[in-house]
């Protein structure tokens, strides 16, 4: 190998390219991880930067349809703020979407958790079962998924009314599901969580493959309960995973759109049941009111980005210590 | 048999059975909609239900596919899918590889950046992303579509893609690069064939992604020849005072189809695999 070489004359020779090329490589070390990121880094830049310079600028300005086909807008500077958070229906909105994300996320993770612990009780052929059926439900498009809730909850044919009078449960002859408020978002509700659950089943699942199963025996040998042995050895285990799944489900239920605004249906939205990312697509796409819609974006954006940082951070950390 | 055994097997019997009545509820919608499609019409409107199709047919999806614009739409939905997945997964490797394997300046801010447009509401981009694309004539142009799926399959696929990077041992490059190969040989020789099921998962996720998405085709794609299939499908019912429900769920299953398949096929290593490299902390 010359790498080895004794010979005093050949080695400087062989040493002084070695060290050339070594700073080259150095060099060009700095500059690949450069050169590797920048395409996605200009897409990203292009794509999204460049509209979100136009949300802040649509937000300051009198926009619809005139001025869309002009290509100009006109200044009216924070109007559209003063004219969003002065409408009561703004304020009852976000109210609405608090109290439905709170009961969407706590039926999720409740449910999920529940099910995940389900999973490690149950024979294996059971959990082959189970599980596979989970991922069935987690491949359901979304607005499939929204069809077929639509038709198992039709007033006349729908299967559920069926099932609910014949358990008994009450009579839901041509009961009618979109009646009111509370029953339109609550089928939502079912259908978000219904749709959520096996993500979260399926991780949980995997974060209780790191509960040590010797110690849960020990605490059974010693005579805890089983609850006392959830809180106590397993609840600690799943935590960090549970925060994970708890802040993801909270941003992506805050800021749902598909499954409340095909279920409820066009025709029957109204101001009275809106959610947060209906509101901003009623009054700013559809009535084609691109100011004021850019003035909702940005503060659903904001409010998003609060709910965000915990999260965020927490994934930020995990990939710097993998570097 | 003794009795403490008796009573464990009793009480296994019993979570089996919460197992299968949960598989049961969970799967019940997925089961009607495929039930429900191919079911003659009587029985689907018969005052108490069929459970299974045991006279099937299949005039709900003939009737479903000649829809108007059902091919076109497909076709549509297959060519914006076809062409984010194909784009992001080449530029989110790239990426990925410099997250898993490189330190430099700069590094925390780009995975911000990552993880922040991820948690982005898509509905609050809807209106900049209209009016901006509507100035280049790119609203009612699946190009227009293609660019606005790229910014959010992109970051997806490159933490997923560092994920599974991170579970290949460096020194394997390491000792590729000593034994004199060059870091493009490394990459052809050594990454690419180790990283197949991690490319094949992640490109499997951003084709399901890109396939269901709703709400920047429904805004972004306004004539009904240009959508895509999933839009297709919210315009089903229409205004018509008589549901074809056998027809409705013909055609949703025909939209499900390529997700589940494609699910099912890789889910074993991906799903489990996916979120277990997405919450290893």
């Amino acid at each position: 190998m010359l790498d080895s070489s004794t010979n005093a004359a050949a080695g400087t020779l062989v040493s002084a390219s070695r060290r050339r090329r070594r700073a080259r490589d150095r060099a060009l070390h700095g500059v690949v991880p450069f050169l590797l990121i920048l395409p996605v880094v200009a897409v990203i830049g292009v794509i999204l930067g460049y509209p979100l310079y136009w949300l802040v600028k649509l937000s300051t300005e009198r926009y619809g349809l005139f001025e869309l086909i002009q290509h100009k807008g006109v200044w009216v500077g924070l109007d559209n703020y003063r004219s969003v958070l002065g409408d009561a229906v703004f304020w009852r909105t976000l109210l609405r979407t608090v109290v439905f994300t709170i009961a969407n996320v706590a039926l999720t993770m409740v449910l999920g958790t529940l099910i995940a612990l389900l999973l490690v009780r149950v024979s294996s052929w059971v959990r082959l079962v189970l599980s596979s059926g989970l991922v069935l439900v987690w491949a359901m498009p979304v607005v499939v998924a929204v069809q077929v809730w639509y038709w198992m909850t039709n007033f006349q044919n729908g299967v559920v009314n069926y099932v609910l009078t014949e358990l008994h449960i009450g009579d839901f002859f041509q009961h009618d599901w979109y009646a009111t408020t509370f029953s339109q978002l609550s089928l939502t509700t079912m259908l978000i969580v219904w749709g959520a659950l096996p993500f979260v089943v399926i991780t949980l699942y995997a974060g209780l493959a790191q509960v040590p199963g010797d110690l849960i025996e020990a605490a059974e040998v010693d005579g805890a309960r089983s609850w006392r042995i959830f809180f106590d050895i397993t609840l600690p285990i799943l935590k960090p995973i549970l925060l994970i799944l708890t802040s993801l489900s909270i941003i992506w239920d805050f800021g749902v759109f598909t499954q409340p605004y095909l279920l409820i249906g066009q025709s029957k939205i109204t101001t009275g049941n809106y959610l947060m990312s209906i509101y901003l697509f009623e009054e700013g796409y559809f009535k084609s009111d691109f100011g004021r819609g850019a003035a909702i974006s940005i503060l659903m954006l904001l409010i998003v980005a609060a709910l965000s940082v915990v999260y965020v951070r927490k994934m930020v950390r995990m990939g710097e210590a993998s570097a | 048999m003794s009795a403490p055994r008796r009573a464990r097997r009793a009480r296994q019997a019993g979570w089996d059975a919460v197992g299968l009545l949960v598989f049961a509820v969970m799967v019940f919608p997925v089961f009607w909609m495929i039930s429900t499609a191919l079911k003659p019409d009587d029985q689907i409107i018969s005052e108490t239900p069929t459970w299974l199709p045991l006279q099937p047919t299949l005039k709900h999806f003939r009737d479903a596919i000649e829809r108007p614009f059902f091919w076109e739409d497909v076709k549509n939905s297959l060519i914006v899918v076809l062409a984010t997945v194909a784009i992001s997964i080449v530029l989110a490797f790239l990426a990925a590889i410099a997250l898993a394997r490189y330190g430099f300046s700069g590094r925390k801010l780009f995975i911000v950046l990552v993880i922040g447009i991820q948690m982005l509401p898509q509905a609050g981009l809807i209106i900049p992303l209209y009016v901006v694309l509507g100035r280049y004539h790119q609203v009612n142009a699946l190009s227009g579509l293609i660019i606005t799926y790229l910014t959010f399959v992109l970051p997806f696929c490159v933490w997923t893609l560092r994920g599974f990077l991170l579970g290949i041992p460096k020194e394997l490059e390491e000792a590729a690069m000593v034994d004199g190969s060059t870091r493009l040989g490394v990459f052809v020789k050594i990454l690419l064939p180790l990283m197949g099921p991690g490319l094949v998962a992640t490109s499997v996720f951003a084709f399901i992604t890109t396939w269901n998405e709703y709400i920047f085709a429904r805004v972004l794609l306004n004539d009904q020849s240009k959508q895509t299939v999933t839009v297709w499908l919210s315009y089903f019912l229409g205004t018509s005072k008589h549901t074809d429900w056998g027809a409705l769920m013909a055609a949703s299953t025909l939209t499900a189809v390529p997700v589940i398949i494609f699910f099912l096929l890789v889910q074993r290593r991906v799903v489990f695999g996916l979120t277990a490299g997405a919450v290893r902390g």
